[in-house]
């Protein structure tokens, strides 16, 4: 089957795709972001329920990505439900657009949609992240797709989908906090630092996914719609506009978040979410920005760090996002040696 | 006076087994209600119909919340059975293994029921914690271990804590003494009857053993085959059975 | 200084540049056809066809050549294929007492109407490596004898010996049988618990061999022990038809080849239930015996609920069978631990830090005190 009748037997619903074939960028061969309309219609309708029941579980006819369980394919399907021709889309992992999965995945959407991709924070009108929320505030009108692994708060407590559903249904959440209790108990603090659960909108628990705790404050009253897709365990939440985002805590043990004694080596910033590298063999540690966007932004306004010299263009390389093309002069003269080798 | 529990012609049936035939009694607030029986008698099943813990195919169980209002427990849907089973209730499993969370430490075990109801401050909690462990005679010391690392009879006393700490009008026990040592046995009777006392609590009661009936009940209900046989104030009940199986079993005791 | 590697796009490119040279290996030895491993790699073909829950031979043989015969990976492919295709409609049960069989044994009569008839079986082959296979690769294919008479095309079931006698459970055809597009498809809609046994036995017939095969093994072993007897094996070809909506007729599509195992198992009745023998069944696409009568065991285990049976054994607990049977869910969900991970970990580092420094303060402090003691 040829990817033309392959494209037009899955539109052989009586609802084609809108007509995006004047995108330069767009792959012919596939419906605009991959999935039918169909497909896109019900995770849809999954959504609508999810934003009408904030943090409540809705399950899903999650379908089989073309990327691996785990890897993004709740908030590819998410993404691909929700994004149209003229959106604007950056792909984060660990709040940098240059990781790996998230340079992949940007590719994917860049192929089935042709949509314009933007590492900037304040351009993006979708931006899809697994385990960071950028440190520059979103506004209304933006739409933050999370991946999630796991979307059950309960499950370290109550691994049988059957009663954890009970407990939500019944709000019989005191387990929650036996969790709290102990680790204060053990350690005189609470010692969960990401996935740390959350009260939406004073009723439903929701595991915010494996960001840090650092970010959830940033989830409380956020302007922006807040999805969230699990593809492997076949679930949709949200939290929309302007909703309470509690974190779980005592009235002596409140919640807080990460605290670091130094400073982004290379934009000086102590206030955000920092990533430690290790830039020699002797384990010399440095620190640096987890949001490369946000980073960048403030190098461009003037801001400096502690790292000097090679080492502030290492550091540099490594957030600077956008690919100068010395891995592409690498991969040539690579494959050049392997066939001189040959 | 209003009783607590008022239990009409409850009936459930195992395939054709009835397991209780339309049992019906009223148990009123401070009073101890002993359920007695050999196994099979139907016993258990009735403590859990009881407990909105089983749907009697027929029959009603009516209760008087803490506000005054009665409820039949089975018309409640089972979000608001649940929260009353929360708030009002207490269950003793006869395995405190099924009564208690295994991995949580003391502490955890006790101030769960608390923070259940809202409780979320820590060291309250925790306070409140410590003051049972002593209460059921666990050293406030041994807060921060686990349940595996206790005694049987300590294990039990921990889950009746954890019953308890939440003050239940109304507190299900299944043989609390099933497993245990005579000697543990006797130590942990004497306890539940002065909390029983202290608190004044309502309860029911099922047991095998009438030593156990006789030192906590102030009624008794004989059952055989899921019936009621026998009906009354515990001490005539034992002194002076009527019924030919209560006799058997009364002089069956006095016998070992 | 470390080189800074950054995860561009060029990078992945070039990963995947050698990858497919990892594929083709030394140019010198002459690349594999599809028909080669179609024809001469068939129980491979099979599993993906069947995990990957797509009948078509020559699509898996490609994807086990893409995927450099990893299966997993190879069944993967064909999965992220199969979503994208429409559904055209639903096709009649297939019906495996018509089956032209191949293959047909029992253990529970020593002969049987129809015969016991062996097929292509690795059954009874001594485990010796055939170094003639290597040495000489055109050594003629041994020659099947023509059979003396042909096999009974209506073979009749094993079971249904057993059931004139009413000695085993009579198995009501399903009520979504007039019309299968009822049945629960789990590539459309999530599971639900409790299950019903169909959409436990899709469950299954998709599931990974090898974990059905542990499963299968644990009940064996004595892990919700259901005292199983391989009633019968069957393997052969089916025809697969449709009614269209257009037609409103049926049509035949064409023969798949499937393996069916009814498993034969003890129950010794309960309150409602006089004693009886009970059923697991296995039905998988292709030759893959082994699957089919794992998969047998485990359909039965987990109907323990059904006869009051539980013990708490894995292969009784539908979520957990039901759960971690996919391996394509399995395979991404481990290895996306590869996945950076590093403000998570830098997370706990933070944590594990703050620890250390308050128990070596406390520490501190203790000593200090001890020594003014």
């Amino acid at each position: 089957m040829n990817a033309e009748t392959q494209n037009s037997a899955r539109d052989h619903t009586n609802n084609p795709a809108p007509d995006h074939t004047n995108d330069p960028a767009h792959d012919p061969g596939y419906n605009f972001a991959y999935l039918d309309e169909q497909t896109k219609r019900m995770i849809r309708r999954g959504l609508l329920k999810a934003l009408a029941i904030p943090g409540y579980q809705v399950p899903f006819g999650s379908r089989e990505m073309p990327l691996p369980y785990g890897w993004g394919t709740g908030g590819i399907q998410v993404t691909a439900s929700v994004i149209g021709a003229d959106d604007t889309l950056k792909v984060i992992d660990q709040g940098a657009d240059d990781t790996t999965n998230a340079v992949s995945i940007r590719k994917f959407f860049r192929r089935v949609t042709g949509v314009k991709t933007t590492e900037k924070t304040a351009e993006a009108t979708v931006i899809q992240t697994r385990h960071r929320i950028p440190e520059a505030p979103l506004r209304e009108g933006q739409i933050l797709v999370y991946q999630v692994p796991i979307p059950e708060p309960l499950r370290w407590l109550e691994r049988r989908e059957s009663e954890s559903r009970k407990m939500h249904a019944y709000a019989e959440y005191g387990a929650m906090h036996v969790q709290l209790y102990e680790s204060i108990a053990r350690f005189g603090r609470i010692t969960t630092t990401y996935d740390y659960p959350v009260k939406v909108a004073d009723r439903y628990l929701m595991s915010p996914s494996p960001t840090p705790k650092f970010d959830n404050p940033k989830m409380h009253m956020n302007p922006a719609i807040q999805l969230f897709g699990a593809g492997r365990e076949k679930r949709l939440y949200a939290v929309p506009p302007y909703t309470r985002v509690e974190s779980l805590a005592f009235e002596d043990h409140p919640f807080e978040v990460q605290e670091w004694d130094d400073a982004c080596a290379l934009c000086g910033d102590d206030k955000s979410f920092l990533d430690e590298v290790v830039v020699d063999d002797a384990g010399t540690r440095m620190f640096m920005c987890s949001d490369s966007d946000h980073c960048r932004d403030r190098r461009a306004a003037g801001h400096r760090g502690g790292a000097e010299g090679a080492a502030a263009e290492a550091l540099a390389a490594m957030t600077g996002g956008t690919d100068d093309g010395s891995n592409k002069d690498r991969a040539e003269d690579w494959a050049k040696d392997r066939e001189a080798a040959q | 006076m209003t009783p607590l529990l008022s239990v009409d012609a409850v009936t459930f049936r195992y395939g054709k087994t009835l397991a209780c035939d339309r049992i019906g009694f009223d148990l009123h607030p401070g009073e101890v209600l002993g359920i007695v029986g050999e196994s099979g008698s139907g016993k258990t099943t009735l403590l859990n119909c009881l407990a909105g813990r089983l749907q009697p195919d027929s029959g009603t169980i009516r209760y008087t919340r803490a506000n005054g209002e009665a409820v039949d427990i089975y018309r409640l849907g089972e979000a608001e059975r649940r929260f009353l089973a929360r708030t009002e209730w207490g269950f003793v499993h006869q395995t405190p293994r099924d009564g208690l969370r295994m991995g949580v430490t003391a502490g955890g075990n006790v101030g769960e029921p608390l923070m259940a109801v809202g409780n979320r401050h820590y060291e309250n909690i925790r306070h409140e914690a410590a003051s049972w462990l002593t209460k059921v005679e666990i050293d406030a010391d041994r807060i921060d271990d686990r349940p595996t690392t206790f005694s049987g009879g300590m294990q039990q006393r921990l889950q009746i804590a954890r019953n308890l700490v939440t003050g239940p009008r109304l507190v299900f026990m299944d043989e609390p003494t099933g497993g245990l040592d005579v000697s543990v046995q006797a130590r942990l009777l004497d306890l539940v009857r002065g909390l029983v006392r202290d608190l004044n609590l309502s309860a029911i009661l099922v047991t095998h053993d009438l030593a156990v009936a006789r030192l906590l009940a102030d009624r008794l209900m004989v059952m055989r085959r899921g019936r009621v046989v026998e009906h009354g104030l515990t001490d005539q009940v034992l002194d002076d059975p009527h019924d030919a199986y209560t006799q058997l079993l009364v002089s069956s005791v006095l016998q070992t | 200084m470390y080189v800074a590697v950054k995860g561009g796009e060029a990078a992945i490119d070039n990963a995947h540049a050698y990858l497919d040279e990892t594929r083709r290996g030394d140019r010198s030895v002459p690349e594999l056809a599809i028909a080669q491993i179609r024809e001469q790699m068939s129980h491979a073909v099979d599993r993906v066809m069947a995990e990957g829950s797509l009948y078509d031979p020559d699509l898996a043989a490609l994807a086990i050549k893409q995927a450099q015969g990893d299966l997993v990976e190879a069944i993967f492919l064909l999965r992220a294929y199969r979503t994208t295709l429409p559904r055209f409609g639903y096709t009649k049960p297939i019906k495996t007492n018509e089956m032209a069989v191949r293959r047909r044994v029992s253990a529970t009569f020593k002969d049987i109407p129809g015969g016991q008839v062996l097929g292509p079986t690795f059954d009874y082959t001594h485990r010796l490596l055939d170094f003639a296979l290597a040495a000489d690769p055109s050594r003629p294919v041994k020659a099947v004898p023509e059979t003396a008479e042909p096999l009974r095309p209506d073979m009749p079931r094993v079971t249904e010996f057993l059931n004139q006698e009413g000695l085993i459970e009579t198995e009501d055809a399903p009520a979504q049988e007039d019309d299968p597009a009822k049945t629960a498809d789990l590539t459309r809609e999530p599971i639900d618990f409790p299950a019903d046994r169909a959409t436990r036995l899709q469950n299954l017939a998709r599931g990974d061999e090898g974990f059905l095969l542990a499963l299968g093994y644990s009940t064996q072993r004595g892990y919700g022990r259901t005292h199983p007897f391989a009633g019968e094996i069957r393997m052969g070809e089916v025809t697969v038809s449709i009614t269209p909506d257009e037609l409103g007729f049926e049509i035949d599509l064409g023969d798949i080849t499937v393996t069916e195992c009814e498993m034969v198992n003890q129950f010794q009745g309960s309150k409602t239930k006089p004693p009886q023998f009970t059923r697991g069944y296995g039905l998988v696409f292709g030759k893959t015996e082994r699957k089919a009568m794992a998969m047998a065991l485990v359909d039965r285990s987990l109907r323990a609920a059904e006869f009051d049976e539980q013990s708490g054994a894995p292969a009784q607990d539908e979520e957990f069978v039901l759960m971690h049977s996919d391996n394509v869910e399995a395979s991404g969900f481990v290895q996306h631990l590869k996945l950076p991970h590093y403000v998570d970990f830098q997370s706990e580092l933070e944590l594990i830090r703050r620890l250390r420094k308050e128990a070596d303060e406390q520490q501190r402090r203790d000593a200090v005190k001890e020594a003014a003691e």
